[in-house]
C-alpha cells in the first residue's frame, strides 16, 4: 500500500505539537506561580518563599528549555511540510507568528536570562521584575499563537483576493472571539497544570518527611514539625515550604478549574455555532435533539452513525451546553452532513493541487471516537485534577499529609491529570476541525476555507516526511526521558538541590576561595 | 507596493544579519567547547560566557523566520519546503544545542558532561552550517518549477553554493566565537582563543568571501561592499593580532554586514531565484504579503524593535565584564533528601 503523505504529515504535526504542549502549559502555569512566590518573598522577606521560588524555579527552567527547543520545530514545519497552507494563509497567519517573536519571545528569553543569572547581581526589584516580564512574555506568546490557531478554526478579518485570503482588519483577527475564549481557556488550563504540579511535589516531600520520622502528628492529628541533621535541607522551615506550596497549588488548581469551566462553556457555545459538525461529533450526536451522554458504545472501526448507542444520558444538558437552555434541540450529524455537502461540495475539486486526493469524496464528519472521547477525557481529567486538589487541601488541613505510600503515589500521579486534559482538549479541537485545515466561517466570509488535503508541500515525499517524523519522534522520546529523570533528581534533592547552601550534610564550603567575584549562578 | 515589500526585504536581511552577528558567536563558542580547554572549569568559562544571552540571540532566528512567513509567505514556503531535509537536521541541531546548554551542568557524571559537551559542539556546528547553506541558496537559487516548488527530489538543493554557504557559516561562527571569547574571558581561555582566532579567521573566511564576491556578477557596483568586507576582515585580523579585542569583534561584524549587504543586494529584486528558468524566480513583488499586512507589521516593528534592542543592550551591560575560572562556583553534587 502506498503511504499517504498527508497522513504522515498530520501524524508528525500532531506528535510534535502535542509534545510541545506538554512543556508549554507547565511553563505558563508554573512560571506564573514562581513569579507569585518570589513576589511574596519580596514583600514579606519570608525565607519560606525564597526557598519555594528557588526550588520550583529550577524545575521551571528544566522544563522551559524543552519548550523553547521544541517550539522552533513548530515555526519551521509550516513552511517545510505545509507549504501550500503557508502560501494560502501567509498574509494573515504569518503576522501573529512574527508578532509572537517580536513581542513575546525576545521578552521571555532576554529577561529569563537576566533572572537566571541575576540572583544577587541585579537590584532585588529589578530581578523580580525580570521574572514577571519573562512570564508575561510567555502569556503574550500563548495569546498570539492562539490567535493564529483560532483563525484556522474561525477565519475573520480577511477578504479573498486572487483565491487567497488577504488581511483587511488586523483588529478583527486579534480580537477574534474564538481566540479570546481559547486563550483564557488555555491559561486556566495551564494554571491547573501549575497548581497540580505544586500540590503533587509538595505532597511527596511532606510524606517523605513523615516517613523519615522528621514530622510526626499528635493525638488530634496535628503536625509536630521536626528537623533532621542527616537529610539535606530538612529543617523546620523546609516543612513550611512544602505545606505552603501544597496549599497554594491546590487552591490555584481549584480556582483554575472554575476558570476552565466558565471559559470552556463560552468556547463550547461559540463552537456549536461556528463549527457545528465538530460539536455534533463531540457528542456523537447523530440525530437532532440527541442528549448529552456519559457513555456511548459503537463499533470503533466504523465512523457510522447508525451503530451509535447511548448508554447513559443526561437530558437537557447538551442543549444547555450549546444554547444555554434545556430544550432547544442540538443539530445532529445526519442533519449537518447534507448542509455541508450542499455548501462545499461532495467531492474534493479536480484540481492538480490536491494531488492524488483530487476527486475523492469528502467526509465532513470528524473521527467520532476521537472527538467524543477527546471531549470527555478533557472534562474528566480536568475535573479529576480539581477533585484531587480539594481532597488534598482537606487531607492536609492539620499541617501535614497522612503517612501513606499509596496516597503519596496517587498525588504524584495526579500531576499528569491536567496535562492529559490539556492534550485531550487540543486533540479534540484539532481533529474535530477536519477535513478542513482552515474551517469555513459561512456566517461572515464566503469561500475562505481549505481542505487539509490541499495544504501539504507538493514536492515533499512520504520518505522525507518519514525521515523527519522518525528522527524528531525519537529525539523527543529520548529527551522526554532525560527531562523526567532530571526533574525527578532535582525533586528528590529537595530545596537544597536549588540552594546548595542549605545542604548541612555537605561539609565543603560551597563558595571557595574567591570571595565576592564568584557568580551566584553558573551553568 | 514595491516600496513596502522592499522595506521588508531589507528588514529581513537585517534580522538575518542580527542573527548571525549575535548567535554566530554563541555557535562558535559551542563548537569550541570540546577543544579550547581540557579542564572542566575551563569549559564552564566558555559556557558561561554566553550563558545569560544566547537565548535572546536565538530569538533573532525565530523572528527572521516568522517575519519571512508574515511578509513573504511564498519565499518562506518555497525555501523551507525545498530545504526539508537540511532544515530537519538544523532543527535537531538547534534542539541539542539548546538542551545541552541548560542540562550540561545539571548532571554530575563524566559521561553526562561529555555527552552534552559534544551535543553542544555538534549542534552548534550543524546549525551554523545549515543556516549558512540556506542563506547562500536563497541568493544563488534552487531548481524551482513554475509553482515555486523545488523539483528533483529531496536532495536537489545539494550544490556548490550550499557547500560554500555551509562552510562559510561554520567558518564565520567559529572565528566570531573565538573573537568573542577573547573579548569576554580572562586568563587561559582568552589567550588561547586569541591564538586560535589569529590562526583560523582568514582561512575560515574564504567560503563566505567567495559567496560575497559572487554578487559582483549581478551588479558591478557591489564590488564596493565586497571590498569593505575584505578590508574590515583584514583589519579585524590585525586587531586580533594586536590584542584589540573589542575592535576586532566590531570589525568582524562589519565584514559580515557588508558581505551580506552585497549578496542580498545582488539577488534583489528576487528573493529566491530559480536555477531552471528565470521566469520561475520568486521576486519580492510576487512573494510578498498584501500592503495592509506589510504596513501593520512595519508599524509594530518600528515601535518594538528599538525597545528590544534597548533591553538586549541592558542585558549585555548587566553581564559586562570578563569571565575567568575564578568566577566559576564550585560544582556541587546534587543532594538527596528523599532516599527511596
Amino acid at each position: 500500500m502506498e503511504l499517504d503523505p498527508v497522513l504522515i504529515g498530520r501524524w508528525q504535526f500532531g506528535i510534535t505539537t502535542v509534545y510541545h504542549f506538554w512543556m508549554v502549559p507547565l511553563t505558563l502555569g508554573l512560571g506564573m506561580l514562581v513569579a507569585v512566590l518570589q513576589t511574596f518573598y519580596h514583600r514579606t522577606g519570608n525565607e519560606v518563599y525564597l526557598r519555594s521560588t528557588k526550588f520550583f524555579g529550577k524545575l521551571f527552567l528544566i522544563n522551559f528549555i524543552m519548550g523553547v527547543a521544541t517550539g522552533l520545530v513548530q515555526e519551521f514545519q509550516f513552511g517545510m511540510a505545509w507549504s501550500e497552507y503557508s502560501r494560502f494563509v501567509g498574509d494573515v497567519f504569518g503576522a501573529p507568528l512574527a508578532l509572537e517573536a517580536l513581542l513575546a519571545f525576545f521578552l521571555e528569553s532576554t529577561f529569563l536570562g537576566l533572572w537566571i543569572f541575576g540572583w544577587g547581581r541585579l537590584p532585588r526589584a529589578v530581578h523580580l521584575g525580570s521574572l514577571w516580564l519573562a512570564v508575561i512574555g510567555t502569556w503574550i506568546s500563548a495569546y498570539f499563537i492562539i490567535v493564529a490557531n483560532s483563525w484556522m478554526q474561525h477565519p475573520v478579518g480577511v477578504e479573498m483576493v486572487d483565491g487567497r485570503p488577504v488581511m483587511t482588519d488586523v483588529w478583527a483577527v486579534l480580537g477574534n472571539n474564538t481566540a479570546i475564549a481559547a486563550f483564557t481557556h488555555t491559561i486556566f488550563g495551564a494554571l491547573a497544570v501549575g497548581g497540580s504540579f505544586l500540590l503533587g511535589i509538595s505532597w511527596y516531600h511532606l510524606y517523605h518527611r513523615r516517613k523519615a520520622g522528621i514530622d510526626t502528628v499528635d493525638a488530634d492529628g496535628k503536625v509536630i514539625v521536626g528537623s533532621s541533621e542527616e537529610l539535606p535541607g530538612r529543617d523546620k522551615t523546609d516543612h513550611a515550604v512544602w505545606i505552603k506550596s501544597l496549599r497554594i497549588g491546590a487552591i490555584v488548581g481549584v480556582l483554575a478549574f472554575a476558570g476552565v469551566s466558565i471559559t470552556g462553556d463560552v468556547q463550547a457555545k461559540l463552537m456549536f455555532d461556528q463549527q457545528p459538525m465538530k460539536m455534533a461529533s463531540a457528542e456523537a450526536a447523530c440525530h437532532d435533539g440527541t442528549q448529552f451522554s456519559v457513555l456511548t458504545i459503537a463499533d470503533p472501526s466504523s465512523n457510522d452513525c447508525d451503530g451509535v448507542q447511548n448508554i447513559f444520558e443526561i437530558p437537557g444538558l447538551l442543549s444547555f451546553l450549546a444554547n444555554g437552555d434545556f430544550d432547544t434541540p442540538v443539530h445532529g450529524v445526519t442533519t449537518l452532513l447534507p448542509e455541508y455537502q450542499e455548501r462545499y461540495g461532495t467531492h474534493i475539486p479536480d484540481d492538480p493541487r490536491y494531488g492524488d486526493h483530487a476527486g475523492e469524496p469528502i467526509d465532513y464528519q470528524p473521527i467520532m471516537i476521537v472527538t467524543y472521547w477527546g471531549f470527555r477525557m478533557m472534562i474528566g481529567f480536568g475535573a479529576l485534577a480539581a477533585g484531587v486538589c480539594v481532597i488534598g487541601l482537606w487531607l492536609a488541613r492539620k499541617g501535614t499529609v497522612p503517612e501513606s505510600k499509596w496516597l503519596s503515589r496517587g498525588f504524584v500521579l495526579a500531576i499528569t491529570a491536567p496535562f492529559l486534559a490539556n492534550s485531550a482538549g487540543w486533540i479534540f479541537t484539532e481533529m474535530g476541525r477536519q477535513p478542513f485545515v482552515v474551517a469555513p466561517n459561512p456566517a461572515q466570509l464566503d469561500g475562505v476555507y481549505m481542505y487539509t488535503q490541499a495544504a501539504l508541500s507538493p514536492e515533499v515525499t512520504p520518505a522525507m516526511l518519514l525521515f523527519s517524523l522518525i528522527s524528531l519522534t525519537s529525539v523527543y522520546g529520548i529527551l522526554m526521558v532525560v527531562e523526567l529523570r532530571l526533574i525527578t533528581k532535582y525533586v528528590k534533592g529537595g530545596v537544597a538541590s536549588a540552594m546548595p547552601e542549605l545542604d548541612q550534610t555537605n561539609t565543603k564550603p560551597t563558595i571557595t576561595d574567591n570571595g565576592d567575584d564568584v557568580l551566584s549562578f553558573a551553568y | 507596493m514595491e516600496i513596502l515589500a522592499t522595506i521588508w526585504f531589507v528588514l529581513i536581511v537585517v534580522l538575518w544579519m542580527g542573527y548571525l552577528f549575535l548567535d554566530g558567536f554563541d555557535l562558535g563558542v559551542g563548537m569550541m567547547m570540546p577543544f579550547l580547554s581540557r579542564s572542566e572549569r575551563g569549559k564552564r568559562v566558555l559556557l558561561n560566557s554566553i550563558g545569560p544571552v544566547w537565548e535572546g540571540n536565538e530569538v533573532w532566528l525565530i523572528t527572521a523566520a516568522g517575519a519571512m512567513f508574515a511578509a513573504f509567505p511564498h519565499w518562506y514556503a518555497s525555501l523551507f519546503s525545498a530545504l526539508y531535509i537540511p532544515l530537519t537536521i538544523c532543527l535537531l541541531a538547534l534542539i541539542f544545542r539548546a538542551v545541552a546548554i541548560e542540562y550540561r551542568g545539571k548532571g554530575h557524571s563524566e559521561r553526562w558532561k561529555t555527552f552534552w559537551t559534544w551535543a553542544l559542539a555538534v549542534g552548534s556546528a550543524g546549525t551554523a552550517f545549515c543556516i549558512g547553506a540556506m542563506l547562500a541558496l536563497t541568493t544563488i537559487g534552487l531548481p524551482l518549477n513554475d509553482r515555486g516548488d523545488m523539483i528533483g527530489g529531496a536532495f536537489a538543493w545539494m550544490s556548490w553554493p550550499a557547500l560554500v554557504g555551509g562552510l562559510g557559516g561554520l567558518g564565520f561562527s567559529l572565528a566570531h566565537g573565538l573573537i568573542f571569547l577573547g573579548l569576554k574571558t580572562q586568563g587561559e581561555a582568552r589567550a588561547r582563543s586569541r591564538r586560535w582566532a589569529g590562526r583560523i579567521m582568514l582561512p575560515a573566511a574564504i567560503p563566505f568571501l567567495i559567496w560575497f564576491a559572487s554578487s559582483i556578477t549581478q551588479r558591478t557596483w557591489l564590488v564596493v561592499p565586497v571590498l569593505i568586507a575584505i578590508v574590515a576582515l583584514i583589519f579585524a585580523f590585525v586587531a586580533v593580532r594586536a590584542g584589540a579585542e573589542k575592535r576586532a569583534f566590531i570589525l568582524h561584524g562589519i565584514y559580515l554586514i557588508a558581505g551580506l549587504t552585497a549578496v542580498f543586494a545582488g539577488v534583489f529584486p528576487n528573493v529566491l531565484p530559480s536555477t531552471i528558468d528565470p521566469a520561475n524566480s520568486l521576486t519580492i513583488a510576487a512573494a510578498s504579503s498584501s500592503d495592509y499586512t506589510l504596513n501593520v507589521m512595519l508599524i509594530v516593528t518600528i515601535v518594538i524593535l528599538p525597545i528590544i534592542i534597548a533591553y538586549q543592550i541592558f542585558s549585555y551591560r548587566m553581564f559586562l565584564g570578563r569571565i575567568a575560572e575564578t568566577h566559576i562556583p564550585e560544582a556541587h553534587k546534587l543532594p538527596v533528601a528523599i532516599r527511596s
